[in-house]
């Protein structure tokens, strides 16, 4: 069994119509054996970025004070708020710094990204566990029901979803697929993300 | 026992009792015996170039140095010194970009300079930098934005400044023709003439050097990256000599 399937867990990213939603389960086991129904994968980075962090859990926290500890510095440093993208280029190259030891996490980023006209447009990202960045421009999955998020999500997505509808989207393709990941589950929690506000619900979801 | 310093002009990191760091007061005494830089709005630097034999090929001489696409900097002081600065600043630009997938801000990578010519003012075994640097950029956060460097590793921002030999007059100058709103154009026009107050010799390509900031219009900055090439377009450039010498003419 892989260490990426240790702990267990999912993240899904989505575009909509000038948002973006990312949501996650909130299960974290050992092998088969559920522990907690209430741990989050999910981070804010700023009050337009998110950053999931599936795989396995002590390196969760370790890069969630990671990526806390370089935010603050680069907000610090460059008197301004870092940007989805840049955020994206930082989480790679933090996970590259460990190429041949990695931490066992498949990142995805959600955020809107600050246009040179003052305007916002939806931006999501993922990368492996060495930082390769994979910009889609519909969703990303990773974690332990990837294959079965990819297929739900697949099915259900489509473009310039208006954010009550990305909602209900991101959050009928994750119930769903992890209904059919034993390491996933033990319900979820989603955020949509538009120019001006993040609107975060916690789901029931199947407790066996 | 050097004239002037006394006990304390030999140990750089030792404070005189008047509180002076004699060291680097010499380092600026440097700055001032170089060669006249100037820059106006943050978007135009320029500087004369001098050869002190007509034997001495100056395509070769380069005083206005592109640290990367967005930034250029200009020195007056020892000229390997700020070679070696430049190398170190092309270093750091490249570093950030690295990690940040994006060219520095002037600010940052002004600090950065700052930083390593601080460090040169605190380490043993080694002599402050003989050179003040004007860094001329564009970000996104800031615009065009100007910054001056000195020796001691202090750094400001400046709307329009001047550095070596001829930097009191120069300013003075600079002071009676700025305005806020001046165009490119004219801030080349005023650049080289405040370098022709107390010019020695003629004016000509072959003996100024020009780098120019020009700001992204709004359609440009929506397209983004260039086509084919995943870069932006550059925002920092220098003239070239056929450029320098149709503006001199003009």
């Amino acid at each position: 069994m892989s260490i990426m399937d240790y702990n267990g867990g999912s993240v899904i990213a989505m575009v909509g119509k000038d948002c973006v939603a990312i949501a996650s389960d909130l299960r974290l086991g050992v092998q088969s054996l559920s522990i907690a129904s209430d741990f989050q994968k999910i981070f804010p980075v700023t009050d337009r970025i998110f950053v999931g962090l599936p795989g396995l859990a002590t390196d969760v926290t370790t890069l969630h004070e990671q990526f806390r500890y370089r935010v603050n510095m680069y907000t610090i440093k460059e008197e301004r708020e870092i940007e989805p993208e840049a955020f994206t280029a930082l989480v790679s190259s933090t996970l590259y710094e460990k190429r041949f030891g990695p931490y066992f996490i498949e990142p995805v980023i959600a955020g809107m990204q600050k246009l040179p006209n003052g305007g916002y447009a939806p931006f999501i990202a993922g990368t492996d566990v060495i930082g390769c960045i994979n910009f889609a421009k519909d969703l990303i999955v990773a974690g332990t029901a990837s294959e079965k998020l990819f297929g739900v999500a697949e099915g259900l997505w489509e473009p310039d979803l208006e954010a009550d509808d990305l909602f209900e989207t991101i959050s009928q393709s994750l119930l769903n697929a992890v209904d059919r990941d034993a390491y996933s589950g033990w319900g979820a929690i989603v955020h949509v993300i538009t120019k001006d506000k993040v609107v975060t619900r916690t789901l029931k979801g199947r407790m066996d | 026992m050097a004239t002037g310093g006394g006990a304390y002009s030999y140990s750089l990191t030792v404070f005189s009792p008047s509180g002076k760091l004699v060291q680097i007061e010499h380092a600026l005494a440097a700055v001032s015996q170089g060669t006249t830089s100037l820059a106006t709005n943050g978007i135009v630097i320029a500087t004369e170039k001098k050869t002190s034999s007509l034997l001495i090929d100056d395509s070769m001489i380069e005083r206005v140095a592109v640290v990367c696409p967005n930034i250029g900097i200009v020195y007056s002081g020892m000229g390997p010194d700020f070679r070696i600065l430049v190398t170190k600043a092309r270093k750091s630009a490249q570093a950030y970009w690295k990690v940040h997938g994006e060219y520095p801000p002037t600010k940052v990578l002004t600090q950065e300079i700052a930083n390593i010519m601080q460090q040169a003012t605190q380490s043993g075994g080694v002599r402050p930098y003989g050179v003040s640097l004007l860094v001329a950029g564009w970000d996104i956060n800031r615009g065009p934005t100007l910054y001056q460097v000195d020796p001691s590793g202090s750094f400001w921002a400046w709307k329009a400044s001047a550095i070596g030999k001829n930097m009191v007059n120069a300013k003075t100058f600079l002071e009676k023709r700025y305005n806020d709103d001046i165009s490119l154009e004219d801030a080349i026009h005023t650049a080289l003439l405040t370098l022709k107050e107390g010019f020695e010799g003629q004016m000509t390509e072959k003996t100024i050097e020009i780098g120019v900031v020009t700001v992204p219009s709004p359609a440009e900055l929506e397209v983004g990256k260039v086509e084919g090439t995943g870069r932006f377009k550059a925002t920092f450039r220098k003239l070239t000599e056929e450029e320098v010498r149709d503006y001199l003419s003009l």
